[in-house]
């Protein structure tokens, strides 16, 4: 079915990439330019500098570095985490037969209803009891589950034929074996999707994170820029450069699992 | 007898399989979201503050009650419906728009990764980018300048922050949206489309008679994905107005709300605002689980 396109098509079309680059373009540029011509819309190619991104790095006021370290620690234990439990949750509903299996997956289906902010409160106080706040182990057990992805993980898991299981019953493994031998194996698509997916929420997670972070040695990088911005008084260009070392890790990533990203969000419609 | 022996074992092995897969999302469920749900609802029939324990009080409804005479939190519950009623809209026909414009184009893939970039990147990343750009000289204003227009200072503005603010989040989603709008026309099938060409469709009438009707289910899921989205809006208010809400509460959201009452002790009244948002959000659902079962109902 081929049709001849009308090239207003691809006019809009590249208006509109315009208008989703170019934000990023002047924050790139912005980050170049020297402190004292930050608010001068142009300034020439030979003027241009990295003092912004030696500043960050280098400062001892800043402790940038402390919180680019925190965010990498903590996105990595929650991401890693959240693949180990949702799926093996999701197995377990998909494949294994056991009483209170349906009644115990609804549960994990209504949670889901419930905004994560209705427990702020109460999450807060118990990980005060518990002497978690401003520690790693604040930042990341609490957030080791979710009741979505465990969903996913159900219904990839329910996808797969009968047969492969009935085989390897027959060749003698068990319950164990199954899934790390036959079913795990093949979930290379699920475990992509989860992975991108829960590393970007992690990363880019900015209320959770206000919350449970005060002092400034534990900062991520999102509550660091943040308070770089409004408590630090830093220059925009100092700000901006911030904003592209937190945001070029993603884009990164975003590249390489191009793919990936697009079919997860086509089949959950999650972000 | 042997047989019907093992075939138990084998069950037994399996239950006992599921459950130990099972066991630490389940402790996870119960310490860190069901066990906090119901400790919510309890508090927030309280009078309660962490640093001042002693002098917690049961209050009944007080706090729900008050909710609704609270200034504050009426602005904020104002501000967030304003943001959800422009920004689903908006967001979801540009991503329509923006669908229908690239799904025929070479180079398909590229357009995607373009306008699939801002929503990737973090919140405070963009509101801080966008920030500098709605700077009184920033970026924005000496553009409008080449046309004679006079911008605003557009954060410092009870006018034109929460409008600006709103203009950022659509920014940021719109590619999120137009990617599942993208996958839904994927699954239109062909034979409509060949069918409606033999009747002599083009160009508009195929958009609107058959294109439109046939999305109409994705249209529904990118709407509540967005409704629920929205309502949950913190991230930009809080870098954008550095936790005030301000100017004058205009970018105040029912979660930055919550967060600063619950920062400022309020625990009991922060966790019914929870409750209130919890219960928007459900009736939201509910209405879209409505009209998707009535559409189902018509065939769609």
């Amino acid at each position: 079915m081929q049709k001849r396109i009308s090239p207003a098509f691809y006019v809009v079309a590249i208006v509109y990439s315009f208008i989703s680059l170019v934000p990023f373009v002047w924050s790139v540029y912005t980050s170049f330019k020297p402190t004292n011509g930050v608010y001068n819309t142009w300034v020439p190619f030979s003027k241009l500098t990295l003092n912004s991104y030696k500043y960050l790095l280098t400062s001892p006021q800043v402790s940038f570095m402390q919180w680019l370290l925190n965010s990498i620690i903590v996105a990595l234990i929650v991401t890693i985490g959240n693949l180990i439990v949702n799926t093996l949750a999701g197995y377990a509903f998909a494949r294994f037969k056991f009483p209170g299996r349906g009644p115990l997956f609804m549960v994990f289906l209504a949670v889901m209803m419930i905004p994560g902010q209705v427990v702020l409160v109460p999450m807060y106080i118990l990980l005060a009891h518990l002497g978690w706040i401003n520690t790693y182990q604040g930042l990341t057990i609490p957030f080791l589950m979710s009741p979505f992805m465990i969903f996913l993980a159900r219904q990839f898991f329910l996808g797969m034929p009968n047969e492969l299981e009935e085989a390897a019953k027959v060749d003698g493994l068990g319950a164990w074996g199954i899934f790390f031998r036959i079913f795990l194996p093949l979930a290379r698509p699920l475990i992509a999707t989860q992975t991108i997916f829960t590393f970007q929420g992690n990363w880019n997670s900015f209320l959770w994170t206000s919350l449970l972070e005060s002092s400034q040695n534990m900062y991520t990088l999102p509550v660091g820029l943040n308070n770089l911005y409004g408590q630090y008084n830093a220059y925009w260009n100092q700000v901006l450069a911030g904003v592209l070392l937190l945001t070029i890790p993603m884009i990164i990533i975003f590249f390489i699992f191009q793919k990936q990203f697009v079919q997860g969000i086509s089949t959950s419609g999650i972000k | 007898m042997k047989r019907t022996g093992s075939q138990r074992k084998s069950r037994f092995d399996q239950a006992m399989a599921g459950y130990l897969f099972l066991l630490p999302a389940i402790v996870s469920l119960c310490v860190f979201l069901i066990g906090p749900i119901i400790y919510a609802l309890y508090i927030s029939f309280f009078h309660f503050s962490f640093l001042d324990p002693q002098n917690k009080a049961f209050i009944g409804l007080k706090n729900y009650i008050h909710l609704f005479r609270d200034p504050l939190f009426l602005r904020a519950l104002w501000n967030t419906t304003l943001y959800a009623i422009v920004v689903v809209p908006v967001q979801t026909a540009i991503a329509l728009f923006l669908a229908l414009t690239v799904n025929n184009l070479k180079g398909k893939t590229f357009f995607r990764i373009v306008y699939y970039l801002p929503t990737v990147t973090s919140t405070v990343a963009t509101s801080l980018m966008f920030m500098f750009i709605f700077e009184p000289q920033g970026l924005l204003n000496n553009f409008l300048k080449v046309f004679g227009i006079h911008g605003p200072n557009y954060f410092n503005s009870p006018t034109f922050a929460l409008p600006s603010i709103m203009a950022i989040a659509i920014w940021s989603s719109v590619g999120q949206y137009m990617i599942i709008y993208l996958a839904g026309l994927q699954d239109l099938p062909a034979e409509v489309y060949e069918a409606a060409a033999l009747d002599g469709a083009t160009g508009w009438r195929l958009l609107k008679y058959i294109t439109l009707p046939l999305l109409k289910r994705t249209t529904f899921l990118n709407v509540v994905l967005s409704l629920i989205g929205t309502f949950q809006v913190f991230d930009q208010m809080d870098v954008i107005s550095q936790g005030t809400g301000g100017p004058l509460n205009s970018t105040l959201s029912v979660v930055l709300d919550l967060f600063n009452q619950a920062m400022s002790q309020n625990m009991g009244y922060a966790s019914a605002i929870g409750f209130v948002l919890f219960i928007i959000i459900l009736i939201l659902t509910v209405i879209q689980k409505y009209f998707f079962e009535r559409n189902d109902e018509a065939g769609v």
